[in-house]
């Protein structure tokens, strides 16, 4: 039994309504732990003030310079001891999880027994980066905790100047769309920087994600410094039992008003079968006795509407693979930039083909490491230093598939015009 | 920087670097199974995804909403029905949504009664209102203007049928954040705190907590400038420029930004990251000057619901908030969901001619 529960009003009224209460869980976890019982305790005096009432520090645990978020109440009595003092230390763990967040039941209970016995019993699956987030330990118990999460064979994941932690999609462990072994790629990838995870000294923050389709179920190309999505060269494929169970289900209507007129590139065609058209390029099948698709592959843009709308009876191609951007963050300083494509295509089917993908990364984030201004992301470096600049630095060749347009002004000195032409055309020579 | 003090001197165990763990002995036997070999999906009913391989092996997955904050015993009586009702693998998804995998379709109503018998919701599927992206708030930042998981308890108790069911006309994802940097990310709809008065320096505290030059080059309006203050090196703002985003109280506690008037919150859509029709979008600011009013924000959640209630009713299947308002207009938008437009609304910053109509598309 722990000590006696504060006033709770406002919290109090989280408790009605259908969805699940986090305060109910609290009061759960207050029911044996002081810790809690005060945590309810300052949130409760945060609601009635709206103010927030944690400072940050310096906690970590030994070996690393990061992957723990201190705080430490600011909620004091006149005479500086703390209001709430069995929560006075609330230090948060970050826990990478295995790539897609799958678990058997004994890892859960098992974080649930470590995290009963050392901390608040309060934990979040997951952080918006992805970290199973263990919330609220004191500074003695980071370490007791840590340890004994880091022998299960779960590490601590970034925070800081870092290299952060990283998510992919269920993908191929369960989703059709998927164009590689997303799980494969982001262990291979993190894994390198293991070092600038856990000692943070970066320019500032560097986030991958990976996402197996352009469906980007990790919104990674708005969040990351390097996205990787899934992508495929060749036709669409076609199944003709699916394409005809589909539409017999939904019709011709649906057929067009859903799918053809939603083509962002008009690669989509509903044909008479007799005028459908194969070719290299084409992809076709019925959709019943008298018509069909016909998808000009050329032109479609991988956007995945159709697919996802017909699943099954159309799926991404054999050549698989994925497009890398770059430069992708939120708002913080100059506005949210999105990534932009900076490999518009690569193959990741062996662990070759893997490690080309670790090499790129090294090389941004060595790049990144030198030429970034204190407390500037790739997006705004690249911003201030122009993509043709990055793009030299990282021995990568330019590519109409970078831009959405060529550049609309002439404030460009173009000296090196013919110097340029005659590299391409060594290039495609040599080719 | 970010130098950490060792928590337990005496423990001086070496960390094992391992990184990210292996995800194959977590996985759901029949998904190691046919790891990249998937065929198609479906869903028999809201909450429920059937995945069929090209084997012919077929998994059920059982979707249900949790607090996100957990605390053991919640994650315990989920481990329970995953081990008695289910096939004891589980994962969650990006919006902090739980999934059962069975390979067995008669596990599957039992399951989903036993889920919501314990108070689960079974849902955030295909085109439902799904969990809330969220973050931190008073619970554990240290610079939050408001809550994160009480605003989204309070909301997913209004959302709670559109949770369960699937009749808007594409998925809607939302997010909350705390603060103006938006650690939620970009969402269909957006709930974001915006502070609306520059900070109060607390001059006393400066010079001892903050790297003066650091604050300086911090704000993205050079706002901020070096100054003496009552013979203390300070900081002083340019009250006139400074337009109140709060990027110099991360690096300088004293900076206060959050107010419990002041502080109000905006409301953002069209945000969409998958690339399926047009290119991703970031979401544009519609309201704003809503009040941060806990412990369940009212206000804020009656304009969600009428944004998501227009839309339910006027888009066409398949379109994203942000493709509805693509077909019919921004001054429709702001017609229909009678959301006033005011001048607040029009970009100024970077790049802001590219948001502003340079042609004589006007819809009447
Ligand atoms: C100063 C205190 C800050 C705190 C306590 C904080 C807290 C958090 C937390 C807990 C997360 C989720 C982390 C996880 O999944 O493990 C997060 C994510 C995030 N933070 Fe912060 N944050 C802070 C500062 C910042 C700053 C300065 C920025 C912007 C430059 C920022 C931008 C973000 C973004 C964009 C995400 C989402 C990341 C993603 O989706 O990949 N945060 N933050
Ligand atoms: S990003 Fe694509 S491959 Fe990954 S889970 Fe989403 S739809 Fe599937
Ligand atoms: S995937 Fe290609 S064909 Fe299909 S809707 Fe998108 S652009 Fe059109
Ligand atoms: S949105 Fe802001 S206040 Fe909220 S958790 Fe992120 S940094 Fe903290
Ligand atoms: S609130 Fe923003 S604009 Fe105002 S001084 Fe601080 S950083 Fe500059």
């Amino acid at each position: 039994m722990a000590k006696k529960m504060h006033d709770t009003p406002n919290l109090d009224q989280l408790e009605s309504g259908p969805w699940p209460s986090f305060v109910t869980g609290l009061k759960h976890l207050a029911q044996d732990k002081d810790y809690v019982v005060d945590l309810l305790g300052q949130l409760e005096e945060s609601y009635k003030t709206k103010k927030g009432y944690w400072k940050g520090g310096t906690v970590g645990v030994f070996g690393y310079g990061g992957g723990v978020i201190p705080r430490f109440t600011e909620l004091k009595n006149a005479d500086g001891s703390a209001k709430f003092p069995d929560a006075a230390e609330f230090h948060t763990l970050r826990i990478m999880p295995p790539p897609g967040m799958h678990y058997d039941t004994a890892t859960l209970r098992k974080f649930c027994d470590i995290w009963e016995n050392h901390g608040s019993g309060l934990i979040a699956f997951h952080g918006q980066s992805g970290d199973i987030m263990f919330q609220g330990a004191t500074t003695e118990n980071v370490q007791k905790s840590f340890d004994e999460f880091n022998e299960m064979g779960f590490d601590l994941g970034g925070a800081g100047p870092a290299v952060r932690t990283s998510m992919s999609c269920v993908g191929a462990a369960r989703c059709e769309q998927s164009c590689y072994n997303e799980a494969q790629a982001h262990r291979a990838v993190l894994n390198t920087f293991l070092d600038d995870i856990h000692r943070p000294s970066l320019p500032y923050k560097f986030k991958f994600k990976f996402s197996g389709c352009p469906n980007d179920c990790m919104n990674s190309v708005q969040r990351a410094d390097m996205a990787v999505i899934g992508t495929w060269r060749d036709n669409i494929r076609t199944d003709e039992g699916l394409a005809k169970t589909w539409f017999a289900k939904h019709g011709m209507d649906e057929l067009v008003n859903d799918v053809v007129a939603r083509c962002p590139t008009k690669a989509f065609q509903v044909k008479e079968l007799s005028k459908i058209k194969a070719g290299e390029h084409t992809s076709t099948v019925a959709v019943n006795d008298t018509h069909g698709i016909e998808i000009s592959n050329q032109d479609c843009v991988r956007c995945m509407h159709c697919i996802n709308v017909m699943t099954g009876a159309l799926a991404p191609g054999k050549d698989k693979g994925a497009t890398v951007l770059v430069g992708g963050k939120s708002h913080l300083k100059i506005g949210g930039l999105m990534g932009t494509v900076v490999l518009p295509f690569i193959k990741l089917e062996t662990e070759e083909e893997v490690e080309q993908l670790v090499d790129f990364a090294q090389r941004t984030i060595d790049f990144f490491a030198e030429n970034a201004l204190e407390h500037e992301r790739t997006g705004e470096m690249i911003e201030r230093i122009g993509l043709a600049n990055f793009l030299d630095a990282m021995e990568v060749d330019v590519d109409p598939a970078m831009i959405n347009s060529p550049r609309m002004n002439p404030y460009v000195r173009t000296d090196g015009w013919d110097a340029e032409v005659a590299k391409i055309n060594a290039r495609k020579q040599a080719a | 920087m970010n130098q950490a003090v060792q928590a337990a001197p005496a423990a001086k165990r070496k960390p094992k670097e391992t990184g990210v763990p292996e995800n194959t002995k977590y996985l759901h036997p029949t998904l190691a199974k046919n790891y990249g070999n998937w065929r198609y999906h479906d869903r028999p009913r809201p909450g429920v995804l059937h995945h069929v391989a090209h084997s012919g092996d077929e998994v059920w997955s059982v979707r249900a909403g949790t607090q996100r904050q957990m605390d053991v015993y919640t994650i315990r009586k989920l481990c329970d029905i995953a081990d008695n009702f289910a096939e004891g693998r589980v994962r969650f998804t990006i919006r902090s949504n739980i999934e059962f995998i069975v390979s067995d379709e008669k596990k599957v109503a039992p399951l989903i009664a036993e889920l919501e018998k314990n108070g689960f919701p079974v849902g955030g599927t295909g085109n439902s209102v799904t969990m809330i992206a969220h973050t931190q708030g008073w619970l554990h930042c240290d610079i939050p203007g408001t809550d994160a998981s009480g605003v989204v308890k309070a909301l997913m108790d209004e959302l709670y049928d559109e949770f369960r069911r699937e009749e808007m006309p594409n998925r809607v994802h939302l997010s909350t954040s705390c603060c103006e940097i938006n650690c939620g990310g970009q969402a269909d709809l957006a709930i974001i705190v915006q502070h609306t008065k520059p900070p109060v320096i607390n001059h006393d505290l400066v010079a001892n907590v903050c790297e003066r030059p650091t604050v300086v080059a911090r704000c993205p309006v050079a706002a901020i400038r070096p100054a003496m203050v009552n013979g203390k090196p300070s900081l002083e703002i340019d009250e006139a420029k400074c337009m109140c985003c709060g990027a110099c109280y991360p690096p300088c506690p004293p900076m206060q930004i959050n107010d419990p008037e002041f502080s109000k919150l905006a409301i953002w859509v069209g945000g969409k990251n998958s690339n399926a029709r047009g290119k991703p979008t970031f979401m544009k600011m519609v309201a704003a000057g809503l009040p941060n009013n806990p412990p369940r924000w009212p206000e804020v959640g009656a304009v969600v619901k009428n944004i998501l209630t227009v839309y339910k009713e006027d888009a066409r299947p398949w379109e994203r908030l942000a493709d509805w308002i693509d077909r019919i207009g921004w001054p429709r938008f702001f017609e229909k969901t009678g959301l006033p437009f005011t001048k607040y609304l029009i970009d100024d910053w970077r790049g802001s001619r590219y948001n502003l109509n340079a042609s004589a598309h006007i819809r009447f």
